[in-house]
């Protein structure tokens, strides 16, 4: 479902990020990313968000070239994708509900749909309490189930998660691989950076490995190697 | 679609001005100050505009008839005049009523009185008071009476004398110094109009620098840009109009307090008269231009964010 064709990307600043990458993510596979600070992870999701553009080669979601969408094209392709950022990128001044609620809205759902699927997604999360809380007000773990209810809630495609144990602490980093475990099995596509060993080998999924823009491994059911 | 994101946007910008009180109240002063400069415009250019025109109403021709001047004469000459394009009131006062004036205006000075009374006839002529339409027509009428001798049948001049001259060098002056104030005024008002919406601009993009994160969050999220920028346009309106209101309700008492002062200075303009008068037009003005300041401001600002 997302392919990447002999894609570079060179900053303008000369520094290379990425160096001639060729994968494919299967649709409901579980992608884990590692690499060192650097390597090219981030960046690399970035493609697949339309929020850089490649320098060389191509992105395709299915079978939609990623740089040919107009810009007011970015929006409605970005609604079939969820994200989840290491720094949890919560709306400061809009609560639990009105966070999740929020992308369903831009996405242009109903508001009684809106009044269901909040609070049924925050169960899933298990944060059906906090739902009139502030974002100041939750813990980290907290504030990324927050994020990740927001990422699923409009029934994406695909969901992206950008190194999203970075900022927690064990029980929280399990808690949360053990969320976005659930969302692959209820057939979401889960692409995920990280470069934490313990989360990499208790999933045994696939693992691409990177290093200097480039891959240097591709295992289906990998450890962390690096 | 389209209703259910304008009213999602606007309920989002009164929560988004509500939460953000500290910001908003910032914005909010800066603004106050922007349309009191406006404010203060609309003012200063009604105030010189009625000294102006108070000056120009004090200026007229009088022509004086010799006391010998039959009063069908000068009647036929207020006609003619009241025929001219430049003229707009000719008024007639006749040699009683002159002298009715002058005792009027001399009740308390027996001397000048017992010296009238003295005389067996009436030593005062006609008057006729010509007022123009524009004050730059008192030339040519002066021209005109001058040119055109006005006589009685045996030959005589009936016109005694013409005033224009005597009082023109003067009201040339006082209305070029109201004129070049006026001016002045203006443009000093107009840069500081210019300056205070560049400072208001300028605090309304420091309130959105600091959501710029937001605003990318919100792009990533799948957000269109109208989206994204609606809720800030919503909050620059309501700092406009919020300001709006605060500014017309500080000028209530600052024009009570400035109304009897610029009334005796300025020989009869009341500000708070002008004020209470005029108040559906300077609502009109200070409300619309707060709301369209904040509204352009915010748009420009977002706008920076929105690449993502």
């Amino acid at each position: 479902m997302i392919y990447f064709d002999k894609v570079s990307k060179i900053y303008p600043d000369e520094s290379i990020a990425l160096q001639d990458i060729t994968f494919s993510v299967e649709p409901k596979e579980f992608v884990s990313i590692v690499g060192h600070s650097g390597a090219g992870k981030t960046t690399l999701l970035k493609l697949i968000l339309a929020e850089e553009r490649p320098t060389d080669g191509k992105v395709f979601f299915e079978s939609v070239d990623i740089q040919s969408l107009r810009s007011r094209e970015i929006p409605i392709y970005r609604r079939k994708i969820g994200v989840v950022f290491q720094d949890f990128r919560l709306l400061p001044n809009k609560n639990v509900y009105e966070n999740i609620a929020f992308s369903m809205e831009a996405a242009g759902r109903s508001d009684e749909e809106i009044e269901s699927d909040v609070p049924h997604v925050l169960e899933l999360v298990d944060l059906t309490k906090k739902i009139w809380n502030f974002p100041h007000e939750l813990s980290g773990g907290e504030k990324q189930r927050v994020a990740i209810a927001r990422a699923i809630v409009n029934q994406p495609d695909i969901v992206i998660a950008d190194e999203p144990t970075g900022n927690l602490d064990p029980v929280n980093t399990f808690d949360i691989v053990q969320i976005l475990k659930k969302i692959n099995d209820l057939g979401t596509t889960v692409i995920l950076t990280t470069h934490n060993k313990g989360v990499i080998d208790s999933l045994s999924r696939r693992v691409i490995s990177m290093e200097n823009g480039r891959i240097v491994r591709d295992d289906k059911e990998g450890r962390y190697t690096i | 679609m389209f209703w259910v994101d304008t009213k999602r946007i606007i309920r989002s910008g009164f929560f988004n001005f509500s939460r953000n009180a500290f910001v908003s109240l910032s914005s909010v002063l800066v603004m106050i100050i922007t349309l009191s400069v406006i404010c203060s415009l609309i003012f200063l250019s009604a105030l010189l505009n009625a000294s102006l025109d108070k000056i120009k109403n004090k200026v007229d021709i009088n022509v004086y008839f010799v006391s010998s001047a039959p009063e069908e004469s000068v009647i036929s000459l207020q006609k003619t005049l009241e025929g001219l394009p430049e003229v707009s009131l000719v008024t007639y006062v006749s040699r009683e009523q002159a002298l009715e004036d002058f005792k009027a205006r001399h009740q308390n000075d027996q001397f000048t009185l017992q010296a009238l009374n003295e005389l067996n006839d009436n030593p005062l002529g006609a008057v006729l008071n010509i007022k123009a339409k524009d004050p730059s027509q008192y030339e040519g009428i002066s021209q005109y009476l001058e040119n055109k001798p006005i006589l009685s049948k045996d030959g005589a001049s009936i016109v005694d004398k013409v005033n224009y001259n005597q009082n023109r060098t003067a009201i040339e002056q006082l209305t070029g110094i109201i004129k070049s104030a006026s001016k002045l005024g203006s443009i000093i008002t107009f840069v500081l109009v210019i300056v205070s919406i560049l400072i208001t601009l300028n605090t309304i993009r420091l309130a959105i620098y600091i959501s710029r994160e937001e605003i990318s969050v919100m792009r990533l999220v799948g957000a269109s840009n109208f989206y994204v920028r609606g809720p800030f346009v919503v909050v620059g309106m309501i700092y406009g109009a919020v300001s709006g209101v605060l500014t017309l309700l500080l000028f209530y008492p600052i024009t009570y307090w400035l109304g009897g002062a610029s009334q005796s200075f300025f020989i009869g303009f009341n500000m708070f008269a002008y004020y209470t008068h005029n108040f559906g037009q300077i609502f009109l003005i200070v409300m619309g231009s707060g709301m369209l300041i904040g509204a352009i401001s915010s748009y420009l600002a977002v706008r920076k964010y929105l690449k993502v």
